[in-house]
């Protein structure tokens, strides 16, 4: 997993509540069997009409936003489907974080698996950095995972809260799998205890 | 000091989800997270290919096989079989299953077996989905399960690798939020109704980092199709899980499944289920109280789950507040609506009944309770999907299928279908859509497409009216 540790990037707005996975990443994109290419299909069809063509109103096709890698939105961002292609299309489209007051539990399960970093913060910053990402040509938020800050040059500054050991993985890069394989003495004794059901074992 | 107070914290009143989390931490050492011993992990096409890549490019194995079950459901057709899947790249999907499965040695019910269907409806169908145990897939409405008084969760692909890999997750301990739903839903109100009444209320965010437990005389009234129709849907509440303490419902349920415990052991094993309900005096972190009677059959009308009115009234008035209006506004925008329109003078193009929140026997059998002696309305296409093989074939065997084909209904093979339509069981763009199904999301049943959910007698009623009709006036033949 590419860690985190701290990120200058240029802020994206698309302030609205409740923006869920389908959105995210439309089902027609789910089929494909690598993890890789889905930033092509990132809001699908918020970017493009039906027969194909850009929305030049929708905020990622816009010339200011070329390059943005931090995304601001509303409360319960990425609520819905578990489908970590959403994460997986978010990191390939270039982002690195995405601040909201508040995230689906599952989806920042899965940001924290690829190293995309949720912030979350109160509803008013949240509102006060997607009106400046809208008005401010270029805006920029510092984001830092050691000191748990996000920031711009404009006088803003504010702390984030994330569980120790989430941040851990990320400021490593850590794989879950290797270190969870570091309990096995544990695991083996729970499944000694523990047998699989008879009925299953046919 | 920490063991001292672990201690003495097991002999606390403790709620059904502590019991189960309790029983199944492994380790919780200092600046890690709990980690959490999977006893269940249902697999699916769509969520799974890259977790099997993971564990090849790791040269890793799955660790329990016998504790992994296969299904596919999420892109398969629901045209009459054997047929051809069509599409290419959903075909290749399915056929990264059955290589993954074979490579792995986990046990796949095909689209050939007489146990596939949605994974939601055959985990707990075959007996495989029990009490007291933890279950994971990698789909949201996992949930369901907890209907089971199991404790069951969504997770992600990298977590199913996880899974696969380990048979444990780390996971931080959510909180807990009691439900009681006191009296008794009146005639014509399900527990779907009830589930939409709890995300109206609360809203779609309202149990964000809680487990749910339900309880309360109308919960224990239901029965397991309902009480897993209630779970299902807690999801779209933000909830990480819900659960239902399992009862003699439960039990009936389970008793003689292919994959529950066998007679030898079946007294001792409901006797500790049993114990597994909360104890008298168990604190939760948040609860509340709903009244049964208080219920309508609902319909939502917006682009996600919480926008849910009673049938009987109208579109609500847009909110006063500047940043709510524009939500409203988009969202009665996407849908083709008014504010203040009636909601029975709202009229459908489609009708869907199944996904895993209505596809079970009893689902079918209200609907076709309602269809029964009538037609669908000139211009509706409506189409019922049972969950399972075992529900399509318990529902022919009573006659369910005819019922729903002389009205002038579909009765299609199984799978998730046009719920979020990766088949080619889609809405057109404007088409509009009753659906017994979980999620109104934009272009979630087709791009462009109009998503109402309701309950499945009310979406055999719209079929018949052509729009959507207060159930509870409904003339049954």
């Amino acid at each position: 997993m590419q860690p985190f540790r701290k990120h200058q990037g240029t802020v994206a707005p698309l302030y609205r509540a409740d923006i869920d996975t389908d959105q995210i990443i439309p089902k027609q994109f789910l089929k494909r069997i690598e993890k890789t290419g889905f930033g092509e299909f990132l809001f699908n069809d918020w970017r493009r009409s039906v027969a194909g063509a850009s929305e030049p109103s929708f905020v990622l096709n816009q010339p200011a936003f070329a390059g943005t890698s931090i995304l601001v939105a509303g409360r319960n961002f990425g609520c819905g489907s578990s489908r970590e292609h959403a994460v997986w299309a978010l990191a390939d489209f270039g982002f690195r974080a995405v601040v909201a007051p508040s995230f689906a539990d599952i989806f920042a399960t899965n940001c924290a698996k690829n190293g995309l970093l949720t912030v979350a913060v109160s509803e008013a910053e949240a509102s006060q950095i997607a009106r400046k990402a809208s008005e401010i040509p270029g805006y920029q938020l510092t984001i830092d995972l050691e000191t748990l800050t996000v920031e711009d040059d404009l006088g803003f500054s504010s702390r984030f809260t994330i569980d120790e050991f989430t941040r851990h993985c990320l400021l490593e890069g850590l794989d879950d799998i290797a270190l969870t394989l570091e309990h096995e003495a544990d695991i083996a004794a729970y499944e000694a205890k523990h047998p699989v059901p008879a009925a299953w074992q046919v | 000091m920490a063991v001292v107070i672990d201690k003495l914290m097991r002999h606390m009143p403790r709620t059904l989800f502590e019991k189960i989390w309790d029983d199944h931490v492994i380790t919780s050492g200092a600046g890690r997270l709990p980690l959490l011993y999977v006893d269940l992990h249902l697999v699916h096409e769509v969520t799974s290919p890259q977790a099997f890549d993971g564990l090849r490019a790791a040269g890793r194995r799955v660790r329990q096989p016998l504790r992994t079950i296969a299904t596919v459901d999420h892109n398969v057709p629901t045209d009459p079989r054997p047929a051809p899947i069509r599409d290419p790249i959903a075909k290749r999907q399915i056929e990264a299953l059955e290589a993954n499965c074979r490579e792995f040695g986990v046990r796949l019910f095909d689209m050939e077996s007489s146990a596939q269907g949605i994974v939601h409806v055959i985990g707990p169908e075959l007996g495989l989905t029990q009490p007291g145990m933890t279950i994971v897939c990698g789909d949201s409405h996992t949930s369901t399960h907890g209907a089971f008084g199991a404790l069951a969760f969504g997770i992600g692909t990298s977590e199913v690798e996880q899974v696969l890999a380990t048979q444990c997750l780390p996971q931080r301990k959510p909180r807990t939020m009691l439900i009681r739903v006191n009296g008794e839903l009146g005639p014509g109100v399900s527990a779907k109704d009830l589930a939409l009444g709890v995300i109206g209320q609360i809203g779609t965010a309202g149990a964000a980092g809680f487990v749910i437990e339900y309880a309360g005389a109308a919960v224990r009234a239901l029965s397991m199709e309902s009480r897993m129709t209630l779970c299902n849907m807690s999801i779209e509440a933000g909830a990480r899980a819900a659960m239902i303490a399992a009862d003699e419902t439960t039990f009936a349920y389970m008793k003689g499944r292919r994959f529950s415990p066998g007679a030898e052991e079946w007294e001792q094993m409901v006797a500790r289920w049993r114990e597994l309900a909360a104890d008298p005096g168990a604190i939760y972190d948040r609860s509340m109280e709903i009244h049964a009677s208080e219920l309508a059959p609902f319909v939502t009308w917006g682009t996600n789950p919480g926008m849910v009115v009673p049938v009987g009234s109208r579109i609500p008035d847009l909110p006063p507040s500047a940043a709510d209006r524009r939500t409203a506004e988009r969202m009665l925008e996407y849908m083709g609506l008014e504010a203040g329109t009636p909601i029975e003078q709202i009229r459908v193009d489609r009708v869907f009944i199944g996904s895993c929140t209505n596809s079970r026997l009893e689902d079918l059998r209200a609907a076709a309770r309602v269809a029964k002696g009538y037609r669908v309305a000139s211009g509706v296409r409506a189409m019922v999907v049972p969950g399972s093989q075992q529900v399509k074939h318990a529902a022919e065997k009573e006659g369910l299928d005819r019922i729903f084909r002389d009205a002038g209904f579909e009765w299609r093979e199984p799978g998730c279908s046009m719920c979020l339509g990766m088949n080619p069981d889609i809405l057109l763009p404007g088409e509009r859509c009753a659906s017994t199904s979980n999620r109104n999301f934009e272009g979630r049943q087709g791009r462009g497409g109009r998503t109402h959910l309701v309950s499945p007698m009310m979406a055999a009623a719209a079929a018949i009216a052509g729009h959507f009709t207060d159930i509870r006036d409904w003339r049954f033949q």
